[in-house]
């Protein structure tokens, strides 16, 4: 039996940065919020002393316990899906903070191209430009309306950063300045200076300094202790949703955070959402949380997988293209479009690779989104290129040149000697929307609780690999420039396919927005167009996915959800009709 | 002070520098009381290094030996752990860099680890139907390992004992007493699935048997691998620092002592 709780005036799944930016605007508003988060409860007490590779890297502590739930994952629709078993494959988010606790603090903006990328490829380069499989469309806003957004989130965040010198326009500089310059991010810089590249320094949510929110919150100044990437921090000084917007939103008195509720479904009478359905884990009990609206903050999977068990909005069929839910699946995938690159050897430098922090780093933008003229080019969209000294580790860190055995004595003389002796660039590049790339639910696998698992289909296209090549390419001549003494540099075969890891949380689609009904599951508010207290908020609302780690724009349009859900919730209806007459 | 005292010895002297440079960092960036930040800055790490005493010292040969006193918590037949032993020790021998796996105790490490949450795949998703047998054009869908029914247990049960059955098939001998050359021409064809295992490849053992062995070495020595921190020593990797604000711009290497996470935490 569902046992009903008493009505509360929002209600969220997940309590990542998006479930707490929402939390934060509404509590602040003064409304009564619910969050419903299925991992423990977490506090940057739990995070002093994380210094422990095997625990946090290789056994995954903080990411989702897939004995309870998952994905399964297929490259083609004539496949059977098979379940990502093991978290090797897998590193979502799972507790108090969600996958904000976790991350590096990359803290990039994306492009003016991106939100307009359909009528920007046709303009420079005519229709016949994109792709026949592509499903490339436009956001229904432009950079410049979400700027302001974006600078929302920033000071949030405390973003250190400098001018980008070809970045998009900026209303404010960065709350803080960038981190230390260290000498491999300075040979990368230079090296892309004399190839007439424009590197700045990677925006990061790791704190150059002290710093104090708008909110009030304090955020310490960081170590560079290089435990960053899969660890909560020891010092405070990564902004996550725990320091930040969680608890801005607890200290108004009208948060609850519930833990242990894996949410199960969306109850509503086809109109409007009525509550969540969750269970109780600690006790198997199922609870209904009723609420005015319903915000699922839950990531790209749960967010698509409640959509559709919900039966809310029309699913999208791969074989006629119609229908919505589940389209335009997109992300930074391992061996196609991050993690690629150049590796470079030195013989007579050692560098300080054991020290960093998340975000430490360098970039260039020449390549970027639509930066190159691409009427010559085999491929749409770009990548960005990037040093990055987040700090290796011993035991994921056993690099040796090429042709060096795997294992045994020359293994072993050949990883000591070059574990401080090697830097690494990657081109992380874009992944354009295909038909047949996209989520439904599995006819096979259940969660631990019978619910049917989201299966995945990610075809590569012709396109992606080309992208990915060229970007690879870039990587090289700047190691080149850096002066290794050699290199391993990553192979794209021409066939090369999905490899079912879904690992850097880049991950987009599934109810994506736009300005027509017709085309979207939510509008730039990320309201549902079919349920109107219903928001979806989260890299799900994004259509494509560009070359840039995606946080900083899932910030900015939670904060935009946020306006949508106080205009909603004071006048109902659909709120992207009443803001833009209001802006009118 | 205590913690004023000169340092004694070489490790003493590198964690004392350390403190200073952290002391000096906050200092200058007058870190924000009100922050939520937990012990560490605080309570933990500026005091707790040198108020333990005989932390630091050495470890001299007899408490080599205590440490040895280890029992083993998965394995039951001792010949198990001896194949394991051996056949860890050929993936990263003893040699002129350094103590090899079996002195950095790699075998009780990988032991310690079957005997727990992840020797029976705690966090993974185990609901059948299982796909042991993979289509051969879509050799990307996952390995075998992580779709068989088998848990990293049984994979390293069954796996040991195929490499000695081999081993007394190839050269009438087991194979932790097989030679050097035969020990690496066995591992090579499991390396290379040239080997028939039931239920998964034999790569999926190597590959298991390598990254595990390669965590011995190099996690945390609580683990019971990684004795008295010689992985990190070879690797020249200084462990649980709880800073490097002092150094991250500076050119030169640092080569430090390193830290465990039982010096970090101070008990
Ligand atoms: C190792 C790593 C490094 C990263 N580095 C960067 C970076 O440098 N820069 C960058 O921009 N991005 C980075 N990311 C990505 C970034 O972490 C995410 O984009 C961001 O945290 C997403 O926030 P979210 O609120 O949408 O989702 P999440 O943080 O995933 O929050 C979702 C929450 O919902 C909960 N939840 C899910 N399903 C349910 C359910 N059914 N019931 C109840 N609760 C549920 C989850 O437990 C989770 O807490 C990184 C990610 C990882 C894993
Ligand atoms: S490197 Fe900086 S931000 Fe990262 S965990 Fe250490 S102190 Fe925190």
């Amino acid at each position: 039996m569902v046992k009903k709780l008493e009505k509360v005036d929002a209600v969220i799944v997940g309590s990542g940065w998006t479930g707490g930016i929402a939390a934060a605007e509404l509590t602040k508003a003064g409304y009564k919020v619910v969050i419903l988060e299925r991992g423990q409860d977490k506090k940057h007490e739990d995070f002093v002393g994380t210094k422990d590779e095997l625990r946090y890297s290789k056994r995954y502590d903080l990411m989702q316990d897939l004995s309870k739930t998952t994905m399964t994952s297929r490259n083609s629709i004539n496949k059977e899906a098979i379940p990502v078993r093991n978290n090797s494959n897998a590193r979502l988010g799972n507790h108090t903070g969600g996958a904000g606790n976790h991350w590096n603090g990359m803290a990039f903006r994306w492009l003016p191209y991106d939100f307009e990328i359909y009528s920007k490829t046709v303009e420079r380069y005519g229709k016949d430009k994109i792709p026949k499989e592509s499903t490339m469309q436009d956001w229904g806003i432009t950079y410049d309306e979400l700027e302001p957004y974006y600078d929302q989130y920033e000071k949030t965040a405390g973003i250190s950063g400098e001018e980008n010198p070809i970045g998009p326009p900026r209303s404010d500089k960065y709350p803080n300045p960038p981190m230390k310059d260290t000498p491999t991010i300075k040979l990368f810089s230079k090296a892309t200076k004399e190839l007439g590249y424009h590197p700045y320094r990677i925006p990061s949510a790791n704190m150059s300094q002290n710093y104090e929110n708008p909110d009030g919150e304090k955020i310490n100044g960081c170590v560079y202790c290089a435990f960053c990437e899969e660890y909560g921090c020891d010092f405070g000084a990564k902004a996550d949703p725990i320091g930040t917007v969680l608890s801005t939103a607890s200290k108004t008195g009208n948060l609850e955070i519930r833990n242990s509720a894996n949410v199960n479904r969306v109850s509503h009478d086809g109109k409007k959402a009525t509550g969540l359905v969750y269970t109780d884990i600690t006790t198997g009990q199922e609870f209904e949380q009723p609420a005015d609206i319903v915000v699922l903050a839950g990531f790209v999977f749960t967010n698509t997988q409640l959509l559709l068990t919900s039966k809310i909005g029309q699913p999208y069929n791969p074989k006629t293209g119609q229908g919505i839910i589940g389209k335009n699946f997109t992300g930074h995938f391992n061996n196609l479009s991050t993690y690629i690159g150049a590796r470079g050897f030195f013989e007579e430098k050692k560098f300080n690779n054991f020290m960093g922090t998340g975000g430490l780093g360098a970039s260039i933008d020449d390549f970027s989104g639509d930066n190159e003229d691409h009427t010559n080019l085999d491929y749409l969209h770009g990548y960005e290129v990037h040093y990055s000294q987040l700090g290796t580790r011993p035991i994921a860190h056993n690099e040796v040149p090429e042709g060096t055995p795997r294992w045994g004595k020359e293994f072993k003389k050949q990883s000591l000697k070059y574990f401080n002796r090697n830097l690494f660039i990657t081109a992380q590049s874009g992944f354009l929307p295909n038909k047949e790339t996209y989520m439904d639910l599995d006819p096979t696998y259940k969660d631990a609780l019978g619910n049917p698992l989201l299966r995945v289909t990610v075809t590569y296209s012709q396109q992606d690999r080309n992208r990915a090549k060229a970007g690879v390419a870039r990587c090289e001549e700047i190691m080149k420039q850096m002066g290794a003494d050699s290199m391993n540099v990553t192979e794209v075969k021409d066939d090369i396919e999905f490899d079912h890891k879904f690992y850097t949380d880049h991950f987009f689609g599934g109810a994506i927005m736009g300005a027509d009904p017709a085309t979207s599951a939510v509008n730039t508010y990320s309201q549902m167009w079919d349920m109107d207290n219903l928001f979806v908020v989260g890299g799900s609302s994004f259509p494509h996915n560009s070359n840039y780690n995606p946080t900083v724009t899932i910030g900015a349009f939670a904060y935009r959800a946020a306006e949508g859900m106080l205009t909603y919730l004071k006048e109902g209806g659909n709120v992207a009709e009443k803001l833009l007459e209001k802006n009118a | 002070m205590e913690e004023n005292r000169p340092p004694r010895t070489a490790k003493e002297a590198a964690q004392h520098q350390q403190d200073m440079s952290r002391r000096k960092f906050l200092k200058n960036s007058g870190v924000l009381a009100g922050g939520l930040v937990g012990g560490s800055l605080f309570g933990g790490l500026i005091t707790n290094r040198f108020d333990k005493k005989d932390e630091k010292k050495v470890v001299n040969k007899k408490e080599h030996e205590a440490m040895s006193m280890e029992a083993r918590q998965f394995f039951t037949r001792a010949h198990d752990f001896d194949v394991l032993s051996a056949a860890t020790e050929q993936i990263l021998p003893e040699d002129e860099h350094g103590p090899g796996a079996i002195k950095l105790g790699v075998p009780y490490y990988i032991d310690k680890q079957l005997a727990g949450r992840w020797g029976i795949n705690g966090r993974d998703y185990r609901h059948s139907p299982y796909a042991v047998k993979l289509e051969d054009n879509d050799k990307s869908a996952g390995t075998a390992g992580e779709q068989s029914i088998l848990d990293r247990g049984d994979l390293f049960l069954l796996g040991l004992r195929s490499l000695d059955d081999e081993s007394q098939k190839r050269f009438s001998t087991a194979f932790d007493s097989a030679t050097e050359d035969q020990q690496i021409e066995l591992l090579t064809d499991f390396e290379n699935d040239k080997v028939a295992m039931r239920g998964v490849q034999a790569s999926e053992f190597f590959n298991l048997l390598l990254q595990s062995t390669l965590e011995g070495a190099y996690s945390d020595p609580q683990y019971g691998g990684n004795r008295n921190m010689e992985g990190w020593k070879m690797k020249e990797f200084p462990g649980a620092q709880a800073s490097y604000a002092g150094y991250i711009e500076q050119d030169e290497f640092q080569k430090l002592e390193p830290v465990s996470l039982r010096d970090y935490q101070g008990h």
